[in-house]
């Protein structure tokens, strides 16, 4: 199992860090967010509870909004929109 | 609510019941046992805060460092400051439990290796332990290695010994200790009682000139000197570099600049802006401090010192130190008793380890269903499930292999780490800055120069992955 990070549609990405601990998600979704473009969305799927906090505070932090967060069973998937 | 979230209620209700079933039956059994329950339940109040503030000294300047990320600096301050209210409320009265340690470059170097071991590892000390109530595999294996490391780096003796300085083996036989412990042979032993008892040992209101056990000691001395103005000192520098940034952007969307005054709004918006880790801090501060009440106060009510006079009272005196005690510290304490359960497995497959310091003179090897600190530690993994299941976020999680290798080497680190410098992020750090013990600060001090270094290596192997990741994207 590794990340994989996938094109869903326009300029839609989808991070997927199902099964990391700490601090993969956040560093991951940091370096995915580099490089996507202002005004794209990165959907981050990961399942540690501990990366929500440091990735809503990541997003808080640098002025970048996290438009949906769900649960589903301990699934996280948080939808972020760069810029 | 849906039948996996009602299912995970049940368990949680389960978990406290069986908490609570143990206490009344070893009480029903024997009143001694409200000593162990006592550490059972403030462990399971750590537990339940840990998690629910994700509560973990690793993320602290790994995600400083690593995604600009504050807030775990910030609720570390605010409980140690609010630990620190308390326990000198403690110390004033001269009920402490508290003992400082040596300090000298040995702490920072120690939190240097701890520090790097918990960012390798995905979570501190306390922070597996909480992070294994949440069903996480790694974690649990963070707790594994750093056990097995510490129980076999405290027996190292042979071909370690020739590591060890002669003024080291002077001092240490030079010390008295008892037969039983063969302090010539052992790399920490000769560590221990050659270098490291030869340390000055003070507290904040001692070099101040001030006695502990006053209120001018106590609050001025170990609180304002020692706690609140470095920490304040930290957090302004933390605000300044990492903070400051994002509010002036956030002003100026709002159309506004920014200005000295708004200086003070920044700041404290740096405090807030994570309710939850801000609460846990609060009420984890309080609780460690009230921690170290009780168990004093139970301590005065059986008359005794020490753990180990209760285990004799009970009928259990396998594994005491030559001294007769075991390792009972009166407050949150992580890393000792993970490497006493792994000692006492150890002494039962037949590996002769009493004749160290560490297990034979100072913390013995209890059983660990009679040893008060695996109570507590038990219990906190236990208060972090329960708190993951009523928040739907428990969830079995199997490491890869490459996670089982981040957390083996990392608990690896983290357990020479601690024992170098005598505790971990709770008892080598939270617990002794809070209490003014200036060797907390030089723990504190290498764990943040750890984590700059593990932040530093783990961008690099990440780089490598994304880059292979994101090789067929235009971006």
């Amino acid at each position: 199992m590794a990340i994989k990070f996938e094109k869903k549609g326009d300029g839609v990405y989808m991070l997927d860090c199902m099964g990391y601990v700490c601090p993969h998600p956040q560093i991951y979704t940091k370096k995915a967010l580099e490089k996507i473009q202002d005004g794209e969305i990165l959907e981050v799927v990961f399942d540690n509870p501990s990366s929500s906090e440091s990735i809503a505070a990541m997003c808080d932090n640098s002025g970048i909004e996290i438009v949906e967060k769900n649960n589903e069973n301990g699934k996280i998937i948080y939808k972020i929109k760069k810029g | 609510m849906n039948e996996v979230a009602i299912g995970k209620q049940r368990w949680a209700l389960g978990i406290v019941g069986f908490f609570a079933l143990i206490s009344v039956t070893t009480y029903a059994y024997n009143e001694y046992y409200i000593y162990l329950s006592a550490y059972l339940w403030f462990g399971f109040i750590y537990g339940m805060c840990l998690q629910y503030g994700r509560f973990c000294f690793a993320s602290a300047f790994r995600d400083l460092f690593a995604v600009g990320v504050p807030r775990m600096v910030v609720g570390i301050m605010i409980s140690v400051i609010l630990f620190a209210l308390v326990s000198a409320f403690v110390t004033a009265t001269g009920i402490s439990t508290f003992h400082s340690s040596p300090a000298s470059i040995h702490s920072v170097i120690a939190g240097l290796i701890f520090g790097i071991g918990m960012v390798f590892a995905g979570g501190c000390a306390s922070g597996s332990l909480y992070k294994t109530g949440e069903g996480n595999g790694s974690a649990l294996l963070v707790i594994l290695s750093i056990s097995i490391t510490q129980s076999s780096f405290v027996d190292v003796g042979g071909w370690a010994n020739k590591f060890v300085p002669a003024s080291w083996h002077e001092s240490a036989m030079a010390k008295g200790l008892p037969d039983r412990i063969n302090v010539g042979d052992g790399w920490v032993d000769q560590y221990l009682a050659g270098y490291v008892w030869d340390q000055p040992i003070s507290t904040f209101a001692e070099i101040l000139g001030f006695t502990n056990e006053t209120f001018a000691g106590a609050y001025i001395g170990n609180v304002l000197i020692g706690v609140v103005l470095p920490a304040l000192l930290l957090l302004s520098v933390v605000y300044v570099l990492w903070s400051k940034k994002g509010y002036i952007k956030e002003l100026k969307k709002q159309g506004k600049t920014y200005s000295i005054a708004d200086s003070l709004a920044g700041f404290w918006r740096m405090v807030v802006s994570s309710k939850r880790t801000a609460i846990a801090g609060l009420i984890l501060g309080v609780a460690c401090g009230l921690q170290m009440f009780v168990i004093e106060g139970l301590r005065i009510k059986f008359g005794i010192r020490n753990a180990g006079e209760i285990l004799q009272r009970v009928g259990s005196d396998f594994g005491l130190s030559a001294r007769g005690t075991v390792f009972d510290p009166g407050y949150w304490y992580v890393t000792t008793q993970e490497a006493q359960w792994v000692g006492w497995v150890l002494q039962k497959l037949g590996w002769e380890n009493t004749d160290n310091i560490f297990f034979g003179y100072i913390n013995g090897i209890p059983n660990p269903a009679l040893n008060p600190a695996d109570w507590m530690s038990l219990a906190l993994i236990g208060g972090a499930a329960v708190m993951a299941l009523l928040s739907n976020e428990f969830k079995f999680k199997k490491p890869t292999k490459e996670l089982a290798v981040w957390a083996i080497t990392g608990g690896f680190l983290m357990g020479i780490g601690s024992r170098l410098g005598l505790g971990c992020n709770v008892g080598g750090f939270f617990v002794r800055v809070a209490n003014g013990d200036p060797a907390g600060w030089l723990f504190g001090i290498g764990m943040i120069g750890g984590a700059f270094i593990g932040v530093k290596f783990f961008n690099w192997w990440t780089e490598r992955q994304m880059a292979k990741e994101m090789a067929a994207f235009d971006l």
